[in-house]
């Protein structure tokens, strides 16, 4: 529908010392779409998230989010944008609820609301223990917490589903309804076809860093 | 092939700063006549600096890290006004009043620091023209320059050594200037160390030039502070090398080192700059077509 | 904090030992001592203080948040600046004790410790950003700041030993104003510097 695609990226490559984790790829995303990355381990969706979520810069091509270029602006990139990450991003020392105060106060958001989002992601009876003591699903969950705490336009979710239990999986596609109802973009990376497949409008894959699949050609 | 302007004009630059500097100089005193075209010794140093710090600038920003050709003539050219400048400074020009021989050292220490310092401002315009324009030639340049200017320092320190122990009777004064050196000397060898420890090239360049930024800051404070902390010595007097016989030799050196080391940068900046293609070389295979 | 305490002490009762028992020289060389011991306890906080950023990539979280890297960097400065200052303030009575250097000129002495910490912790956060993403961080760490900081270094011991020792010229001002002149343009040019350092 809309004459602007939220993410366009044209030949965009990044290496990490000699190998291409993206060597080169294309494809557009409407606003408001469900895009599911999806490929093998070591395919390069993440590299693709991170340098769309301006993480790592890309070594060549352009990509465009929300009309920003993610190499040169990325300030204004970073304020549309929430990357859910492998990198929990979360102070060890601290608690659940003092890490997102961290974010809060970083994004000038308020204190108040940190508690139903916790609540939001069935971390509300360990609101006040440190992160060191939480499971990896946990630290998922808050850090899902954190996302929606940035109220983005664009979310990245690298392997959302992983380390959660079929309860957080729920938890997951509920959120992301959610977000799809407000209008919020998402690219998700997952090799969890099955649960991603019902959710997504479109669907890429990746092979050694180029998509062997879907996409908008260019 | 308009590549080859450049070239062409910092080569006359050059040589207009060789005529002024040490041609006229020469015929005035051995020759006894005058080549000046009327111009006051003051404009005649003024131009011959100048043109020469403009004509080894244009050749450093214009070379394209492809042929060492350019710097293989360079390094010639430098290589025989050094060996002019020796051959006056030890045998044409008479014995210092005071210093007698030891004073030749002279010869080769004051341009070796006015080189050090040139070639360490090379490497900080190179770290500020790569953080503002990310083009990797100056982060090659950068290396080159540091490297050049490090060795250029480490000379610079033992020079000073040398002529400090039959002058003071120590091998090392703590005179600001030379202190001041070993200072830098270890300031860019630990900017070095880091462009060894770190193997991603992007995060290299930006991080030894904000180095480099850093560092080249504090050369004037190091200076100062070392003046004041030995204050309570007296401070040296500036050797006496503008009296006439003396310059001759000195600028000829000054030329030679300039050469060589706009020379070896260009030719260290060429192997920065092969190692840089191949880590930064683009994908292989159908790179762009990729769908 | 209190290992480092341990360590800056231990420091300064070894530096003694090159000296050898004899009291005038210990007062005289006492204020050499204290930053030496300083300097070396610093390397220690200052590689470890982006411990906490560095295990989940805390520090790469709060950018793409997007919060200002000068912010960040100022941030992280002061917390290692007023470490480093409560530190020497603490070493002050071991140099007192072992060194026989005492004063009553109290609140400058441990205002010239606020000025020369503040002149390692401005370089020290930034290239601290740098090594703690790097394999041997012990090693590049020191190698970077020592030869940096020495004007800092200089003008503190000058300081500190015009304190300790008397002032009869006057002469700790221009020392004073040297670590300000410092403290002020590495405080500003790292925290331009700070947001490309840390950048991907």
């Amino acid at each position: 529908m809309a004459a602007h695609p939220i993410i366009k990226v044209e030949n965009l490559a990044r290496r990490y010392g000699r190998r291409w984790a993206l060597a080169g790829i294309n494809f557009e995303a409407r606003e408001g779409s469900v895009v599911v990355v999806a490929g093998r381990n070591g395919a390069g969706k993440s590299t693709l998230l991170r340098v769309l979520a301006t993480a790592i810069r890309p070594d060549r091509g352009t990509a465009l989010v929300g009309g920003f270029n993610v190499a040169r602006e990325r300030e204004d990139v970073r304020k549309i944008t929430a990357l859910l990450s492998h990198y929990s991003y979360l102070y060890e020392s601290l608690t659940a609820r003092e890490n997102l105060r961290v974010a809060a106060e970083h994004l000038g958001a308020g204190r108040n609301g940190l508690m139903s989002l916790l609540e939001r992601v069935n971390l509300g009876p360990r609101a006040d223990d440190p992160v060191s003591t939480f499971s990896a699903g946990m630290r998922k969950r808050l850090s899902f917490a954190r996302i929606l705490l940035q109220d983005p336009r664009v979310v990245m979710l690298d392997e959302p589903y992983g380390q959660l239990d079929p309860e957080g999986f729920v938890l997951v596609d509920e959120v992301v309804k959610e977000l799809k109802a407000k209008g919020t973009t998402i690219l998700m990376a997952t090799h969890q076809l099955e649960r991603g497949a019902s959710l997504a409008d479109d669907t890429i894959h990746l092979e050694a860093g180029r998509i062997v699949h879907g996409g908008s050609p260019c | 092939m308009p590549r080859r302007y450049p070239y062409v004009i910092s080569s006359a630059l050059l040589a207009v700063a060789i005529y002024f500097g040490l041609a006229v100089t020469y015929v005035d005193q051995y020759l006894h006549a005058d080549i000046s075209l009327g111009l006051p010794v003051a404009a005649r140093t003024l131009i011959a600096v100048l043109s020469g710090l403009i004509g080894a600038a244009i050749y450093l920003a214009a070379d394209d890290l492809k042929s060492p050709r350019c710097a293989n003539r360079l390094i010639f050219t430098g290589v025989i006004l050094m060996l002019i400048g020796t051959w006056f400074g030890l045998f044409v020009a008479p014995p210092e009043e005071f210093m007698g021989d030891v004073q030749r050292i002279m010869y080769v220490h004051v341009p070796t620091a006015w080189n050090g310092l040139l070639a360490l401002t090379v490497a900080f315009v190179c770290a500020i023209v790569f953080l503002f324009k990310g083009d990797w030639k100056w982060d090659a340049r950068m290396e080159a320059s540091i490297e050049v200017g490090v060795v250029l320092a480490f000379l610079l320190c033992v020079q000073g050594a040398i002529w400090a122990k039959p002058t003071w009777g120590v091998w090392w004064d703590w005179d600001p200037r030379l202190t001041t050196t070993a200072v830098l000397l270890f300031a860019f060898l630990g900017i070095l160390a880091l462009r060894k420890f770190v193997d991603d090239p992007m995060k290299r360049a930006i991080w030894s030039s904000v180095a480099t930024i850093i560092a080249y800051v504090d050369v004037p404070i190091v200076y100062f502070s070392v003046r004041w902390w030995n204050s309570l010595h007296q401070l040296q007097s500036n050797p006496n090398t503008v009296s006439k016989p003396f310059w001759i030799p000195l600028r000829a050196n000054a030329f030679g080192i300039l050469f060589v080391m706009v020379g070896f940068i260009m030719l260290r900046a060429r192997i920065a700059s092969l190692r840089l293609e191949t880590e930064i070389a683009p994908p292989p295979l159908e790179f762009g077509e990729a769908v | 904090m209190m290992a480092v305490f341990v360590f800056g002490a231990a420091a300064l009762l070894l530096f003694s030992f090159a000296v050898g028992p004899v009291a005038e020289l210990l007062r005289q060389f006492s204020a050499g001592f204290l930053w030496l011991g300083l300097l070396l306890s610093s390397t220690l906080t200052l590689a470890e203080s982006y411990h906490a950023e560095m295990e989940n990539r805390a520090l790469e979280g709060l950018l793409l948040l997007p919060s200002d890297p000068r912010a960040l960097y100022y941030g992280k400065a002061i917390a290692n600046w007023l470490q480093l200052w409560i530190l020497g303030v603490a070493l002050t009575p071991v140099m007192v004790i072992l060194y026989d250097a005492g004063t009553t000129r109290i609140f400058a002495l441990v205002a010239v410790i606020g000025l020369g910490t503040a002149g390692l912790s401005a370089p020290g956060t930034l290239y601290a950003a740098m090594t703690a993403q790097v394999r041997s961080k012990q090693t590049l760490l020191p190698l970077l700041l020592f030869p940096l900081i020495v004007p800092a270094l200089l003008a503190s011991v000058k300081a500190t030993s015009l304190i300790v020792l008397g002032d009869p010229m006057g002469e700790i001002k221009s020392w004073l104003t040297l670590l300000v002149a410092f403290d002020a343009i590495y405080w500003s040019l790292c925290g331009l510097l700070f947001g490309r350092v840390v950048e991907e």
